[in-house]
């Protein structure tokens, strides 16, 4: 296991990010325009000074360079937009707000997901299966920049029952429309998943036998369809957890909630170079660790596959 | 030049018997028990250091958190902020400034003359890498600022000097009489010299920042909120009503609105009125739309470097072709103001010229537009053919589409609209990559030198790199002349080549628009938009 985690470590992790992080960091200078552009067309003196006060006065190379060496210490620079803070100083505080509205939606989302879609595997073409599935579908085709605001109208404007935005420290009715948005998604791809991969274990050989039994379902289900039928959902775990936690762009953006979603769009609009860098290198990470975090599980669950 | 002398002396009279920074709450009013305010911000400010603001997001805050010599009254009036009177020397180019004593900063200490020295030097030092350090220079015209900024000059050869701790003396190029108006500006702040040297970059930390502004800043959550408390060390404290003010950064304007039908913003950003809701905010909550003149100007600008626009007939036929009240009527219809020039007619010192072209019916000009065309050389056979370009945004579409069905009607022009991400369409405009472009400005500070500038070949916001000796040597000349009246006639004079060069097609002036709960009162009609919630105060509901 642990040499498992080693190679993970020294022979994917470090030349992938290495990779992520040099493509980024010429890609994200390619694009027009640059951190210091304004409407206010300032003087090329006054420009030439505030480039030179975050390197951007010397050569592409040497500032690739410098910034390796930085980032070899884990500095992420100063932010090129909001200059009262370094780019570590805005994730530090940023990932604990994201992971808490993550974490909330992953939970709610594995635990209704799961569940509607082994109802509605277990009443296939029953109208149960059929509103769930059909519920599922809205949810993946609803966007949530309508449904964001739909809600908010709802619950804040109309029934003034929750806030329409603002974080307050992650409080409880805070939460409450944010973690509903960011969820659905996730429970309506989680419900398919399952219920797709449940109906297939369902009419496996193994079923079968262990209904041929005499076998209660409800011990079926528990005991041996549960756990395969849940393999193709873990698979897809990895990837969801890191998508729901940095890709809350549109719900941090309406809601007001200062995550990394926020950081990340607002870091692309600004050309906020170091900004850009430093979230991809985090997400980067996050999705490898994920992932490895994954295979590991799947030895857990299905005994088939073991690591070496 | 007694004109001059005149209204120095008016001034100094106005800021000795005004007493106006702060709420003026009227007898009898039944004030609610609880003072806070929730004002939206619109995009997250990049800095609340003065020297370091680069816009609106930015000077919103730098207001309420520190205070200038100079400072507004809730409609724009300039009257003295830290600086109780001043007067000039020398025919204007010299300026002394007698600072009140009893200015303090939030920690207690004197606000003094050398903090200003100090605030002033750190601005044009090019190490502060300020994007306004361009300013004491090019609009206030303070002695060696652009030669600072441009390097040639050490910071300490700045033409400010404190004489004693409440005399601060400040040296021009050359005379300029309207100096005390561009001194409002958020970027020209006291700055504590102690707290700056001794945590450097982060002296903007809630936990170091020392401001002297009638607000001090208590909680800063990035792409959340910024809370200000009252600052109790502020020298007119008891007269402010607001105890505790919350900026919110909200750059999506229907979520913003959402928040304020919510009841959880009291007051949206300047232009915190969505377009796309217009009609529901008029049937719904047609009261709490304040609309009111802005000093700014919104436009297309030609690029001088191309040949396609060197003929003046067509500048000038698509000018007269578009149908200006059309599009601030019918289109905005937020209180915008169709623009035949540069400078708005509310600007101070300004009185408005009326264009010969102007005085024709629509028809009329676009008649005399299609045969200007046909001049040219332009018919439906052989059409001129252009892109207009514009920033990615619903209105400046919705503009740019209207425009071009005007210029369809003439029958000989064809016009390609493409528009650009932010960040990419201020680069083509920067490089000159543009036939037609939208340009806009908005005024620094209530003068109206600060408009008709920007056509100066010197401007650096001349994006067509519009170039014309005579309109230069009118604006050099209104620059460094005392007398109010004969800077009107330059100004007007100025605004009259810009009637017959259409170096542009001035399209609107903008409106201040903003929604504001009914509770809240205190606010005036300031020209640059500004509302500062020392002014306010709310009343029980």
């Amino acid at each position: 296991m642990l040499r498992f985690i080693l190679r993970r470590i020294f022979f994917e992790a470090v030349p992938t990010l290495l990779v992520l992080v040099t493509v980024t960091f010429f890609l994200i200078r390619l694009a027009p325009g640059g951190p210091f552009s304004s409407e206010m067309n300032v003087p090329p003196e006054v420009k030439a000074a505030i480039e030179a006060k975050y390197r951007m006065d010397q050569s592409l190379p040497m500032q690739y360079l410098g910034y390796l060496a930085d980032l070899a210490q884990g500095d992420l620079g100063p932010s090129f937009k909001y200059k009262d803070f370094t780019v570590n100083e805005l994730v530090n505080k940023a990932v604990p707000v994201s992971f808490k509205l993550g974490i909330a939606a992953f939970i709610i989302a594995l635990i209704f997901g799961v569940c509607a879609g082994v109802a509605a595997a277990l009443k296939q073409n029953t109208w149960i299966d059929y509103s769930v599935m059909g519920v599922a579908m809205i949810g993946v085709v609803l966007p949530n920049f309508v449904l964001a605001p739909m809600l908010a109208l709802v619950f804040a404007v109309w029934l003034k029952i929750l806030p329409a935005g603002g974080w307050e420290g992650g409080q409880f009715t805070f939460m409450v429309l944010p973690v509903a948005v960011l969820c659905k998604h996730y429970i309506s791809v989680i419900a398919r998943i399952t219920r797709g991969s449940m109906i297939e274990v369902l009419g496996s050989q193994f079923i079968r036998t262990a209904r041929a039994k005499g076998l209660p379902m409800h011990y079926i289900l528990r005991r041996h369809a549960l756990k395969p039928a849940l393999l193709p959902v873990v698979s897809y775990l990895g990837p969801a957890f890191v998508g729901i936690i940095t890709g809350s762009v549109v719900v941090e953006t309406f809601f007001g909630i200062p995550g990394i979603g926020q950081l990340f769009i607002n870091g692309a609009l600004n050309r906020d170079y170091s900004m850009v860098l430093g979230l991809t290198i985090l997400i980067g990470t996050l999705m490898i660790t994920f992932n490895a975090i994954v295979d590991i599980l799947y030895g857990f669950i299905d005994p088939r596959i073991r690591i070496k | 030049m007694r004109d001059f002398l005149k209204t120095s002396l008016v001034a100094i009279a106005l800021a000795l018997t005004l007493n106006a920074q702060a709420a003026d709450v009227p007898p009898g009013t039944k004030l609610h028990a609880m003072q806070h305010i929730v004002i939206g911000n619109g995009a997250e400010p990049a800095t609340i250091d003065p020297a370091r603001v680069e816009g609106r997001p930015e000077s919103n805050l730098t207001v309420e958190l520190f205070e200038g010599l100079v400072t507004q009254d809730a409609n724009g009036k300039v009257m003295g902020g830290v600086a109780e009177k001043w007067e000039s020397k020398d025919g204007g180019k010299v300026w002394v400034f007698t600072l009140r004593k009893n200015a303090k900063w939030s920690d207690g200490s004197a606000v003094t003359a050398s903090d200003f020295e100090y605030g002033f030097k750190r601005n044009v030092d090019p190490k502060t890498a300020s994007y306004y350090s361009w300013y004491l220079g090019k609009a206030s015209n303070v002695l060696n600022a652009t030669a600072i900024v441009e390097g040639k000059k050490p910071p300490s050869e700045l033409g400010i000097k404190a004489i004693n701790d409440t005399t601060l003396q400040i040296t021009l190029e050359h005379p300029v009489a309207y100096l005390v108006s561009t001194l409002i500006h958020g970027s020209l702040m006291p700055q504590p010299r102690k707290v700056i040297e001794k945590f450097g970059d982060k002296w903007t930390d809630p936990a170091n920042i020392v401001g002297n502004g009638p607000f001090k800043l208590a909680e800063r959550v990035v792409n959340e909120r910024i809370v200000m408390v009252k600052n109790p060390h502020y020298w007119n404290n008891a007269k402010t009503v607001i105890e505790q003010v919350t900026f919110l950064p909200i750059v999506n304007q229907s979520a913003e609105y959402q928040r304020y039908r919510a009841n959880a913003i009291d007051m949206t950003e300047d232009g915190g009125v969505p377009a796309d809701l217009l009609s529901q905010i008029r049937k719904e909550i047609p009261d709490e739309i304040a609309l009111w003149p802005q000093l700014g100007s919104y436009y297309y600008n030609y690029n001088f470097k191309l040949k396609i626009f060197e003929d003046v007939r067509v500048r000038k036929a698509l000018s007269l072709a578009i149908n200006r009240d059309v599009i601030t009527k019918q289109i905005l219809n937020t209180g915008e103001v169709s623009a035949y020039g540069m400078t708005p007619d509310i600007a101070d010192g300004y009185k408005p010229i009326v264009n010969d072209w102007q005085k024709l019916s629509q028809s009329e000009r676009e008649a005399q537009a299609k045969q200007l065309l046909l001049d040219a050389g332009y018919n439906a056979g052989h059409p001129l053919k252009f892109p207009l370009l514009y920033n990615t945004n619903e209105q400046h579409k919705k503009v740019a589409l209207a425009i071009a069905a005007m210029w369809k009607r003439l029958g000989a022009v064809e016009v390609e609209l493409v528009n650009q991400e932010w960040k990419t369409f201020l680069d083509s405009r920067n490089r000159g990559d543009f036939v037609l472009t939208r340009g806009a400005w908005v005024a620094d500070y209530n003068e109206a030198s600060t408009m008709i500038d920007v056509f100066h070949s010197k401007h650096g916001s001349n994006d067509g790199k519009y170039n014309n000796p005579k309109y230069d040597e009118i604006i050099d000349k209104a620059k460094i002349t005392l007398d109010a009246g004969e800077r009107t006639k330059l100004y007007q004079a100025a605004e009259q080549i810009l009637a017959q060069d259409f170096p542009a097609i001035y399209l609107y002036h903008y409106s201040n628009r903003r929604l504001i709960k009914p509770w809240v009162k205190g606010y005036g009609r300031n020209p640059l938009g500004r509302i500062q919630a020392r002014d306010l105060y709310i009343v029980a509901h």
